[in-house]
């Protein structure tokens, strides 16, 4: 069975091109618009990896991503997400809010498929 | 069906992102220390940075990342937020825009951008720093490594096995499990990593493999790795990284809360949510699919009419009303609330406010109601034009105000609600109102009136609509287009809607439009001259007459009416479309009106009234007048639609060429 991921992203355009190398990829891919509904979309399943923007309105990644830490069913999903390279401290602070991984914007389809391999260990 | 192509997607994206960031700017100018609405600019931006660089907008991701960082100056309290940068970062929004479209020099952005510097009182933003600089590699023979990863590492989702995985295919290894750093049970949180490894990996291995493999924890773990010696002579410098485990807090400082409610984000929520994104070319498509599926429908039904099957006739109405519901979803489809086009103005009253260094407040109401995206679209000229004069004539100056005992800042009441089956939308001032004086010797001094001519206050404000009519003693900079109210007039009613004009000196002016809710689909009389058919909007319909043949030949050459002891002029569509075929022995008249003029419009059958789907001229012939549109009718034959307006309009030229030669 392929590994199904969740996208959560406020930018319709960047969660469609995720969706669409994913996909092409061999992986499921469910879509969140921002951290509510992302952490409302894990809550229903249980997803293999999370990939998350930070910058959202309506609960960001960082919140969504503690959010997601606090509750024992998602310890050790792992979750990857996505940052501009001015964002060191905020990389720092995603990193202890429980972030597993992460992927500079921007980026090519093959850099994202690379890094849910590495994240899911192939 | 199109491929889904992101960067189509990413363009639309990109303009309501624009927009938000512009709405929350304009905010912004009422309360510059708002904390929130600069935290919206500043994501709004950041978005935009990102995804632009994602699909190959480079040079707008590269001239955002400017403005970004301005914002995150102010943000971080390092600059403070003025009207200046405001402006300037309006100025900036259009120049994003522009490379959103394709349609701007990049070069442009550099004039901005030293504005911008000077307004946050900083120097060229210095670039970012580069990426960390990868380890000099020199060949080796193999690393001792001894690592171990961060405590929170397998709660945090990393999978510890996988890296071990990695390193081994990097090259011949073996790798040992620690247990001397697992503290007693007692003191165990079963979650944590607290395994240390060590491995011997033999190979020519690049220290920077091995980085990789621990890429995600590399900053927050122990780890040492030696050389292995016999192929490097070079003393072994123990390179380790630095190791603050275990890792940090989370950081509570930096708050998690979402922000508070701002324009642009109540905006944000009601677009996604559980909403699906649809180019609007698609729902064009799907209208005339639908239009079809009417046209097909009601032959269907013309056909079942006319035979004696019970079972025909009962699907034909089952497919009757199924299309009539159909049609009025896809109408809902292209409904649209006016908060899209109101906000639009928001700016647009901003910079009049600047230009005419006037203070002016401009509100909205009933931003909820909807209209027909085309609708609104078309709207948005004469809305432009209304409001510039509202604001450049309408409005005093604030010493003009207070000298007046108003308030110094003028307001602008921008309002819509739905009644029946129209939108109707008022633009109001509390400025100085319709000068009377001005308006009677302006239009006397053009002909348009003769000095004397007693004139119901009414008739003497209706002036303002003639063409060529403008009342600005001086042209300013804001009206001077030359673009009258007449022109307002006429686009206003090729949306078969109504312009009136409510006036009080000295305390402002209401301007009231009242347009369909759609265009789609029209009611209207379906009329027959010679063998064409024709459709007139049934809301212009005042009434239909009878013209017998002596009135007829009463009115030879003169071409009036007399209705209720009022000369209408009236046209005979047989003349104005040529048509050979004879007339009828009874013609009718049908009156239609727009506004206070009306027009007769002879025809030789008055077939019925018809809820028709509208369908635009092709381009070639779009230039022609007094066609609006056409309609494909249940026999599948195709009538013209009226433009009633034009019609009106060439009504007056004859009575006006009747009045000269009286």
């Amino acid at each position: 069975m392929s590994a199904s991921i969740l996208t959560v992203d406020d930018s319709a355009s960047l969660r469609m091109a995720i969706r669409i190398a994913l996909t092409g990829a061999g992986y499921a891919v469910t879509e969140a618009c921002d951290g509510a509904d992302g952490l409302s979309k894990a809550a229903a399943t249980r997803f293999d990896l999370i990939v998350t923007d930070l910058n959202m309105p309506n609960m960001d990644g960082l919140s969504m991503i503690r959010a997601l830490r606090e509750q024992p069913a998602q310890a050790g999903v792992p979750i990857v997400f996505l940052s501009t390279e001015s964002d060191a401290e905020v990389k720092a602070q995603a990193k202890a809010a429980g972030a597993t991984g992460w992927l500079v914007k921007p980026f090519e389809p093959e850099q994202l498929i690379r890094v849910v391999q590495k994240v899911l260990g192939r | 069906m199109s491929i889904e192509d992101p960067t189509v997607a990413f363009r639309v994206e990109a303009c309501e992102l624009l927009d938000q960031v512009e709405q929350a700017l304009l905010d912004l100018t009422h309360r510059l220390d708002d904390a929130a609405l600069i935290d919206s600019v500043f994501r709004g931006l950041h978005t935009l940075k990102g995804s632009g660089a994602m699909f190959g907008f480079d040079a707008l991701a590269a001239f955002t990342h400017h403005i970004e960082s301005a914002f995150d100056r102010v943000r971080k309290g390092r600059a403070r937020a003025t009207l200046e940068l405001v402006a300037t970062v309006l100025t900036a929004r259009d120049h994003m825009r522009a490379l959103v479209e394709g349609d701007a020099v990049p070069q442009d952005g550099g004039a901005i951008l030293a504005r911008l510097a000077a307004a946050v009182d900083a120097p060229a933003i210095a670039p970012t720093a580069p990426p960390r600089p990868a380890a000099a590699d020199a060949a080796t023979a193999g690393w001792q490594l001894s690592f171990r990863l961060p405590r929170q590492a397998l709660a945090h989702g990393t999978n510890a096995l996988a890296l071990l995985d990695e390193l081994r295919a990097l090259g011949d290894c073996t790798l040992v499990a620690r247990r001397d750093t697992i503290p007693p049970l007692d003191q165990l949180a079963e979650r944590d990593c607290l395994v240390t490894w060590d491995a011997t990996l033999r190979g020519d291995v690049p220290r920077a493999a091995i980085d990789d493999v621990f890429l995600f924890v590399l900053d927050d773990m122990e780890l040492s790795a030696t050389p292995l010696a016999p192929a490097d002579p070079t003393p072994a410098a123990t390179a380790a990284a630095p190791a603050p485990a275990p890792a940090r807090e989370p950081d509570r400082s930096a708050s998690g809360q979402p922000a508070p409610d701002t324009f642009g984000e109540r905006r944000a929520r009601v677009v996604q949510g559980e909403l699906v994104r649809v180019p609007a070319a698609r729902l064009d498509t799907l209208m005339d699919r639908v239009g079809e599926l009417v046209i097909a429908q009601s032959r269907l039904s013309q056909l079942a009419g006319d035979r004696h099957d019970l079972q025909l006739r009962s699907v034909a109405e089952e497919v009757e009303r199924l299309a009539a519901e159909l049609r009025d979803t896809m109408m809902v489809l292209r409904m649209v609330p006016v908060s899209n086009l109101f906000g639009r103005f928001r700016r647009l009253v901003h910079d009049l406010a600047r230009e005419t260094g006037k203070a002016i407040a401009l509100e909205t109401v009933g931003e909820s109601t909807e209209i027909d995206k085309t609708v609104g679209e078309r709207l948005f000229d004469p809305l432009v034009h209304i409001l510039r004069n509202a604001c450049d004539h309408g409005l005093e100056t604030p010493d003009e105000r207070v000298t007046l005992g108003k308030g110094a800042t003028g307001t602008v009441r921008l309002a819509a609600h739905q009644a029946g089956g129209a939108a109707v939308i008022t633009v109001s001032d509390d400025g100085r109102g319709v000068n009377r004086a001005r308006v009677r010797a302006k239009t006397e001094a053009s002909g348009l009136v003769a000095p004397g001519e007693v004139l119901t206050d009414a008739e003497l404000l209706a002036l303002i609509f003639h063409p060529g009519f403008s009342t600005a003693a001086a042209v300013t900079n804001l009206s001077g287009r030359g673009v009258g109210m007449d022109v307002v007039k006429r686009e206003i009613e090729r949306l078969r809607g109504t312009i009136e004009l409510v006036s009080t000196e000295g305390a402002g002016t209401t301007i009231t439009l009242r347009i369909p809710l759609t265009l789609a689909i029209i009611d209207g009389l379906l009329v027959r001259v010679g063998t064409a058919r024709f459709v007139i909007p049934l809301a212009a319909v005042e009434e239909c007459l009878e013209l017998s043949a002596e009135e007829d030949r009463r009115s030879l050459g003169r071409s009036l009416i007399t209705l209720r002891d009022r000369l209408v002029p009236f046209l005979r569509l047989r003349e104005l479309f040529a048509s050979d075929a004879p007339p009828d022995a009874f013609q009718k008249i049908v009156v239609v009106a727009t506004g206070r003029e009306r027009v007769g419009l002879v025809v030789d059958q008055i077939v019925g009234s018809h809820q028709t789907v509208v369908k635009a001229l092709s381009p070639f012939h779009r230039g022609i007048g007094s066609f609006s549109g056409a309609t494909v009718l249940g026999d599948g034959g195709v009538a013209l639609i009226l433009d009633v307006a034009q019609l009106v309009a060439r009504g007056q030229q004859i009575e006006a060429a009747m009045e000269q030669a009286a």
